[in-house]
């Protein structure tokens, strides 16, 4: 549905996007990753035929966002990430607007569709001026879906929302899957291994990482690591612990807390609660540490400066 | 077509929830109507005929600060408000987004003319005049009050910053209005083109009741030129 191929857009000597190449399948909420600056809101706005590319290409539904940027554009619809929101106007007079302007057919319709999805019939005929964040937040979903396009970008949708709201948007925009193909940037990670089906990941312009959140996890981790909580006497326990074969390294982390490296593939957990038990410690808590998409996305993002 | 009149139509509506267009109307006419009173005096006290002659040179000249407030928020504020973003993302032609600007100022301007046609009626109830020359007048205040509202159009797609575009419409307002004046005192070939390209002297006929292709062309030219312009400066903003 969105094919991107060597997307490249530059200011002067500034490359913002650098040779950026994915594939977005039909049906897919495909995540998009990287720091502020990284060159997101660009792509995206060259996605959405705004910004036209340096070099390279960009494709919607078969359409390119160039060269047929009106065919393109009518199968999108785009949430920037400064929600374009008229103040003056009321809520259902300002979807209808934009209903209008796509050439949607029974724009009565579409509107009210559009607002149910995103639960904001109440705020219909209120001043759009009026309304919390979070409202003007799902006005702007609203806006992209009036017309029912194959194609969904949002720029950062759930930014500045509070803790309830995000969840609301985060639903809605996984309730979206399926009809729709959708494209989200965020910087917010649980947020794509929530939602997203796939994530991109792009730093500096360039994407450094595409894949499943499980998969990236897996592949990036070196290690397996196991956390532990005991009471007793720390320093024995460590030397204990390093003891146990497997083990490739043991880390205090705070108080009564460790983290044991194990040898990728080598479930080590009954010998290590064993060896705390017969040691005469106190065994509180023993799990698996997953590789949080945090620690994967700084890993990505770092790997220059440890280079 | 249809999204033109799309553009316009929510142009309008912002014009009429905001006090602006109210205001600047109102006052317009306030300040036009003092003006048609005092020319009716005149008439009376002198015995002259009934015409709107002066009172038309008027009303362009007023144009001439209205236009401004009234054009500077259509494309600055889109541009600072980030809507901008939502029209050129949408399956709009950038012409299609200037056009429909320029028709909803061309509308408040028709609005404007068309209540102004009392003036007529007031001379037509207690005199006899002439309304072919009146008719000519308003064709006139229509294509000199159109090519200020379109400058004020290329003003606004050039900043975001309202007072700014204002400021700027009025002083290509002002620049084309003296541009005649700078004709007079110059030698003949440069009065020539000072006078060609001076708001002023392509009005005068259309007050005295004559509709010259010249001034027409002119008028014409000048709304397409600007408009054309405003076009390729909101294109610009999509590069950088």
């Amino acid at each position: 549905m969105i094919d991107v191929e060597g997307l490249t857009k530059s200011y002067g000597p500034r490359v913002a996007v650098d040779d950026v190449s994915f594939h977005v399948e039909k049906g897919e909420i495909v995540g998009f990753l990287g720091p502020n600056g990284a060159g997101k809101t660009t792509t995206m706005r060259m996605l959405a035929g705004y910004l036209p590319p340096t070099e390279g290409r960009a494709s919607i539904a078969g359409f390119d966002t160039f060269s047929q940027s009106l065919d393109a554009r009518r199968r999108i619809g785009y949430l920037p990430e400064t929600v374009p929101l008229y103040p003056e106007m009321t809520v259902a007079d300002y979807l209808d607007f934009m209903a209008a302007l796509r050439h949607v057919t029974n724009r009565k319709a579409a509107v009210q569709h559009a607002m149910e999805v995103t639960h904001i019939q109440d705020r219909a005929r209120m001043n759009i001026g009026k309304l919390s964040k979070g409202y003007r937040q799902r006005v702007g979903l609203a806006q992209a879906l009036v017309h029912d396009p194959d194609v969904l970008i949002l720029d950062e949708p759930t930014i500045g929302l509070d803790p309830r709201q995000i969840i609301e948007v985060r639903e809605l925009i996984k309730g979206l899957a399926g009809q729709h193909t959708i494209l989200t940037s965020t910087h917010i990670l649980p947020e794509v291994e929530q939602i997203c089906s796939r994530v991109l990941i792009i730093h500096r312009g360039k994407l450094v990482a595409e894949d499943t959140p499980k998969n990236l996890g897996a592949r990036l981790r070196g290690a397996e690591r196991i956390g532990l909580q005991v009471t007793g006497d720390g320093a024995k326990l460590q030397a204990a612990l390093a003891a146990v074969p497997g083990v490739q390294s043991v880390q205090a982390t705070n108080e009564g807390r460790y983290e044991v490296a194990v040898a990728p593939g080598q479930d080590l957990r009954a010998q290590l609660a064993e060896t705390v038990v017969k040691g005469g410690w106190g065994l509180l808590e023993l799990a698996p540490v997953g590789m949080s998409l945090e620690e994967i996305f700084l890993q990505l993002t770092n790997e220059e400066v440890v280079a | 077509m249809q999204n033109i009149f799309v553009i316009a139509k929510r142009e309008l509506y912002a014009y009429f929830v905001s006090p602006i267009a109210y205001v600047a109307i109102a006052v317009y006419l306030i300040i036009a109507g003092f003006i048609f009173w005092l020319e009716v005096g005149g008439m009376a006290q002198y015995g002259t005929p009934p015409s709107l002659e002066g009172q038309f040179s008027t009303m362009a000249f007023l144009w001439l600060i209205f236009a401004p407030p009234l054009t500077m928020r259509l494309l600055a504020e889109e541009q600072r408000m980030g809507t901008l973003e939502l029209l050129l993302t949408s399956p709009v032609r950038d012409w299609e987004v200037v056009l429909g600007k320029f028709f909803a100022s061309l509308s408040v301007l028709l609005l404007t003319i068309v209540i102004s046609f009392m003036y007529a009626l007031v001379l037509k109830a207690y005199g006899n005049p002439d309304l072919g020359p009146m008719a000519a007048g308003y064709l006139g205040l229509l294509l000199a009050g159109g090519a200020l509202m379109s400058i004020g159009v290329l003003a606004s797609a050039m900043t975001q910053n309202q007072v700014v575009a204002a400021v700027l419409a009025f002083v290509a307002n002002l620049v084309l209005w003296i541009l005649s004046a700078a004709g007079q005192s110059a030698s003949s070939l440069t009065t020539q083109v000072f006078n060609q390209l001076g708001f002023f002297e392509h009005t005068l006929n259309f007050w005295r009741g004559i509709i010259d292709t010249n001034d027409v062309i002119y008028f014409v030219s000048l709304m397409a030129l600007t408009l054309f312009a405003a076009t390729r400066v909101l294109e610009t903003r999509r590069w950088r």
